[in-house]
Order: C-alpha cells, then structure tokens, then sequence
C-alpha cells in the first residue's frame, strides 16, 4: 500500500465540566475521544463504526480541525494539523473536506445551490477565478447527477438524496485529497442510500479520494470500506481489513455488535446466534478503569480493570499469517465466529 | 380503487376466530395549502393474536398514517378519512364516538412510538407517567398506581426500578427510555400493539435488547402487534407476515420467508437487492432508481411506474389490483408472474 496520507497519533479530545457561574472550576471531564491511533492511505476508505456516543463524530471534526485537540497529532503530509492556525490551517484545510450527516441542517436554506457550492471558492479564490464559478458550479452539479440548470433553486425544492449530493458537490468543489463523511447515508431512505453510496464510490475513482466514513450501518461501512476501525468509548477497540474485522473480530465488543446486526434472511432467524450485551455503555465521563469494555464483556477478569489493552496484534495471533492477525485491544483476544456476521 | 384483498380475511393455521384487527379498504387524505395529499389509497391488512405484521416502507408511504389512523390520533383537519373501515375484534373503530374510542386507546390498542424522548413529558417522572395509565383508565390511587409504575418497570429489566420510579426521563439512556415507552404501552395489558419505529434512534445492541424484550412480552401475553419499520433486517428478525407500502398502497404482502426468497413485486425485489451484500464487494450496488413519489402529485396507474424496470404501457394507465400469487400472498403489479421468475 502506498504512503499515508494522513496519520493520527494518540488523539485526545477531553471536553472539561466546569461547575459554578462566575468563578468556573473543573469538576471532571468527558472523554469523547481518549487516545486514538489509525493511518489513512492514499485512496482508499478508512471506515469508523460505533455507537452514539463512541466518539467518532468527535473524531471526524478533530482531523479538521474544528475542534481544538487536548493532545495527540494529526500528521497530514509530515505536518501536525492540530497545532496550525491562520493561513497554515486554511491551506490544509482546502485538502480535507468534510460531508455531514444532516442534508436538512447542513446546508443554508436561505442560500441558492450555486452560492453554497460555490461559497468554498469564496474562502480559496486561488481554486477558481471570479469569472469561471458558475462554469465550475455547473460541472459539480453534473458530477454528482444534478441538473446543472437547478443552479439557482433553494435547497427545500429538493429531497434529502439530492440535498445530500448537494453537500458531496460542496465537499468537492476545491479539489480536496481527504474527504471526511460523517454518517452521509444515515439520514436517508433505503432506496435512496444505494444512489448516494455509488456516487461516492463512482467520485473516488474518478478524482483519487480518500475517505474517512463514519457511520453506524455495518453493511453499508462494509461495502464502501477497504479497512474498518471499530470503536468503543473513546478508544479503538480493533482495526483491520474490512474481511478481518467482519469474519474473524477477535475483540469480544466487535463481535457482539456484528452479532447484533438484524440480517435480513428470516432463514437465519433459528441459527443465529446472538450475543445480548448487557446493560447500556458507561458515561465517557466516568469511564470504567483498564478496558473500557470490561464492564459489559462475559470475558472480563481482573486483570481488564487494572490493566489497559493496548490497541496491536494479540501475541497469539502473531506471525500466525491468518486473518485474526490483526490490532484488537482485548487481553483475551480469540477468534470466535459469530453465525450470521458473513451476511452483515 | 376498492380491492379487497383476498388474503386479508384468511384466519391464521390453528385459529377459527375472525382476526384481531382488520383494516379495510382504509384512505387517508390531508388538505393542505398545495391540494389534496393522498396519504393512503386503499390499504388493506389484518392481524390475529399473538401474530406479528410488519409494514415496511420508505418515509411518505403512509405507514405511519394508517397506524395512527388505527389508534385514532390523526389530526382532523388536515386530515380526513373519507373511505375504509378499520375492524377491531369484528366492530368498525371508525363509526365509533369519541369516548367509545377513547376507552379503547390505552386498554386494548396501545402504541409505541419511535422517538421516546420527545414522547415522554420531560417534567413528569416516569413513575407518575407510568402509574397516570392506571389513576385514569382504573381509578387506582396515588400510592397504589406508584407501585404498579414499580412493577412495569421491573418487568421491562429496569434495573434498581423502585430507587428510579421518581426520576425524570432525562435521566434515562435511550434504550431506558424505550422500555419506559413499552412499559406504558403494556401497562393495561392491550390486545394489540403498534410499535411505530421502536428501534430506529437505538444503537444494534440496544435494538437488539429491546426487540428481544418486546418479542418475549408479546409471547407472554398472547399480543397481536403491528411493527412499523424500513429496516428489511430487524422485519427478517421477528415478523411473521410483512405488508410492503408504497405511495400509500400495499404492493405486496405475504409471510416472511417467503417475501426475501422470492418477492413477487419489483419495488420490494429493488429494496432487498439494495442491500450491501458480501458478493457485491468494489462493485456498484443495486440503486432504485428516481424518487419517492410526491403524495399530491402519484403518478397515474401503478404509482411505482416512473422508477420500475418492468414497467409497461399498462403500468402507465391501470393501477394494478392486489392479484393472489400464492397461499396467503399478495402483489399489486400488472407484471408479478415474471417479477416471481415463473
């Protein structure tokens, strides 16, 4: 595989509690994001699951620099992005666009298509000179299947599908190397999912993007991911090949939620066999102590409380050349198949 | 259109009893500023006790609709029932008064929505919610209703119920809030229960929980219920027959296995096929193709015709009526034999 084109080295994002009106003091902190290490390479897309809460949106605005990381770096080509600010950042950030998951909220409804697609020319008008916007307005509406004549329509005259190819044009209209999808597909309808899943797939070809795609539908993250990262509470739980993390998890929270998956085959409804985790994820703001998983994991020793998993190739698993050999964070890594996770 | 469907009134194997609860011939229109927005055209479906029906369909397709026009909380105007009858346990629900229906609500229809915490009163707590189901419809006292709210809860696996019974949903997780939800649609033990998107703001393994948990209870009770959801996965999971919606029709209903091995309609042959398969990996996959379609504006003769890959001069001009393809299934498409492969 070629070079990374971005490397994120122990992230960390603590939003501090304060308590108090006038004199604020710290009384905790939630620790959305708590350490987090992945590489994405040139062209390819790096998928991130997890529940609401895990802290993948959290990361998604941290690799853009939206909100200020506590530590850690995010290298993009040798530089650390998370200590840039001014003209540095603003040139980085032409390279690394983002996609976000509401089409409704995401874009101005007081704007026309073609001033929001057109506004990052605004912010970089070394991308496209005064005259040729409209021209370049134009081929982005027809590079993600729009009618190049709706450039002055509102956004509400469209439906969510639209609206969402509406935000892709935005996110490409200055040539970006990384784009950063946050839950692109989660808003729309079943029919309409598949439109937008093969547009982005039809686009990376075509312009060598990188993606960064968050979102909580496995089977969909499966399709479009060449490696999947699966996260828990602020830390990477495993992370491998999309066909390693989906037929051979070896991290025990991994393998529940794959088991978990409603497959759409009533047939396997008698066969399955399913992992019910217990109890809901613990708050980010008290995390528990070592794993982060212990409290709901049916592996958990004592040494999961004191001791904290280190996100790399169980010792078992080393050298072994098989699909397990991959980055689990777990004590008692195994592989374990779950029944149905070939479907997901 | 009036079609009646054939399969609607087939008892279920074992019972000779008329079903729980049957809708008929059922259309939902909304006057709005813009004209006439048809919600549902002739929706026709039926449960038994104890069974589960799962109406799937995409946003706009009425499914949301005929379930509230089933529990009577439409808002009339916009809305208006023009046509239909909906059956509950033989009596038409929609020639009832006010207060006949009012009785009903609560104590033999009950409903579970999808968003619980907006559907939870956040200055009540659950407790006091839980326990009104019993001061109002049983005349029970304060003290004594708390103690029901108790017992609800542990029944739904609230842990450390009675240290919680006064807290406020706030200070609930989602998936909490859900069972607080299905506590209070079980609360008077009704005959059947509509579960409008119960799992689509969960996490999988919280989804999973619930699910399981409203699949136990329906056992235990002998419930009939409705489950309202997009999602072909969590339906494979627990129904035992499906009615797939769209642009306010049914377009195919049948028992579950069947529906994913062989559908007999285009539209639900597009929605399983656009799911991610492993098969189809690096490769496009199946999109349908256009829109949903506009409600004031369906598109004349089968309303699926714009975006179908069968469709025909037929399609254009005929509204396909709800032919039986088989034992207890139903497709509403002029071209249902090839669509089936035979």
């Amino acid at each position: 595989m070629s070079e990374p084109i971005l490397q994120v080295r122990n992230l960390v994002k603590h939003f501090p509690l304060t308590q108090g009106v006038l004199f604020k003091k710290q009384i905790g902190a939630v620790k959305a994001v708590d350490g987090i290490s992945f590489d994405l390479y040139r062209g390819e897309t790096l998928g991130i699951v997890g529940e609401s809460g895990c802290g993948k949106s959290t990361v998604a605005k941290l690799l853009m620099n939206l909100e200020q990381a506590t530590s850690g770096e995010v290298f993009y080509k040798g530089q650390d992005i998370t200590k840039l600010s001014g003209r540095a950042l603003k040139a980085v950030r032409r390279n690394i666009q983002m996609v976000f998951q509401d089409p409704y909220t995401s874009l101005n409804p007081r704007m026309t298509v073609g001033d929001i697609i057109g506004e990052p020319f605004d912010i970089h008008p070394e991308v496209a000179p005064k005259g040729s916007r409209r021209a370049k307005v134009e081929e982005l509406l027809d590079v993600v299947g729009l009618n190049p004549e709706y450039i002055n329509r509102y956004p509400h005259q469209f439906s969510g599908g639209q609206r969402q190819r509406i935000g892709i044009a935005r996110g490409l209209a200055l040539n970006p190397e990384i784009i950063i999808c946050d839950e692109p597909v989660s808003a729309l309808d079943v029919s309409v999912q598949a439109q937008v899943v093969n547009l982005m797939e039809k686009l990376q070809d075509e312009f060598d993007l990188s993606y960064v795609f968050i979102a909580h539908d496995l089977s969909i993250v499966r399709h479009i991911s060449d490696r999947v990262g699966v996260m828990y509470l602020g830390r990477m739980a495993e992370i491998g090949t999309d066909a390693e993390i989906y037929e051979h998890p070896t991290h025990p929270y991994t393998q529940a939620l794959l088991s978990a998956v409603p497959v759409p085959d009533p047939e396997a409804r008698e066969h399955r066999e399913r992992i019910i985790l217990a109890g809901d994820v613990p708050s980010p703001a008290n995390p528990p102590s070592g794993c982060r998983f212990r409290t709901r994991c049916w592996k958990a020793e004592d040494r999961c409380a004191e001791e904290t998993p280190l996100l790399a190739v169980p010792t078992r698993f080393q050298g072994a050349g098989t699909p397990a050999e991959h980055e689990s964070a777990c004590h008692f890594a195994e592989e374990k198949d779950p029944v149905g996770s070939h479907a997901a | 259109m009036t079609v009646i469907d054939q399969t609607a009134g087939a008892p279920a194997p074992g019972t000779t009893t008329a079903p729980l609860l049957e809708v008929r011939d059922l259309h939902v229109e909304f006057h709005t500023r813009d004209g006439v927005a048809k919600a549902v055209n002739g929706v026709n479906y039926s449960v038994n006790a104890g069974e589960t029906l799962a109406v799937l369909g995409e946003s706009g397709s009425g499914k949301s609709v005929t379930a509230q026009a089933i529990m009577g909380i439409l808002d009339m105007p916009p809305g208006r029932i023009p046509r239909g009858e909906i059956l509950f346990q033989g009596r038409d629900m929609l020639k009832m008064s006010a207060e006949e229906r009012r009785k009903l609500r609560g104590r033999k229809i009950a409903m579970i929505f999808q968003d619980a915490l907006s559907s939870l009163n956040p200055v009540l707590s659950v407790g006091y919610q839980l326990g009104e189901m019993f001061r109002a419809h049983q005349g029970l006292s304060r003290k004594a209703a708390k103690a029901k709210a108790i017992e609800l809860m542990d029944r739904v696996r609230i842990p450390a119920a009675k240290e919680r019974v006064n807290d406020y949903p706030h200070q609930f997780s989602g998936g909490m809030r859900q069972r607080i939800m299905i506590a209070m649609a079980l609360a008077l033990e009704p005959d059947l229960i509509i579960a409008d998107e119960p799992t689509t703001a969960l996490d999988v393994t919280v989804q999973a929980q619930v699910m399981d948990l409203l699949a136990e209870l329906q056992q235990e009770f002998t419930m009939g219920l409705i489950l309202i959801t997009h999602d072909l996965g969590v339906v494979a999971d627990v129904a035992d027959k499906i009615a797939v919606m769209y642009a306010g029709r049914i377009v195919e209903d049948a028992p579950v296995h069947e529906i994913y091995k062989r559908p007999a309609h285009p539209y639900t042959k597009g929605l399983l096929q656009s799911i991610p398969r492993l098969d189809q990996k690096g490769q496009e996959l199946y999109a349908i193709k256009g829109l949903p379609p506009n409600l004031l504006r369906i598109p004349s003769g089968c309303a699926f015709n714009p975006r179908c890959p069968m469709a025909q001069d037929i399609c254009r001009t005929e509204v396909p009526v709800l032919h039986t393809v088989g034992d207890r299934r139903g497709s509403a498409c002029h071209f249902w034999k090839e669509t089936l492969g035979e």
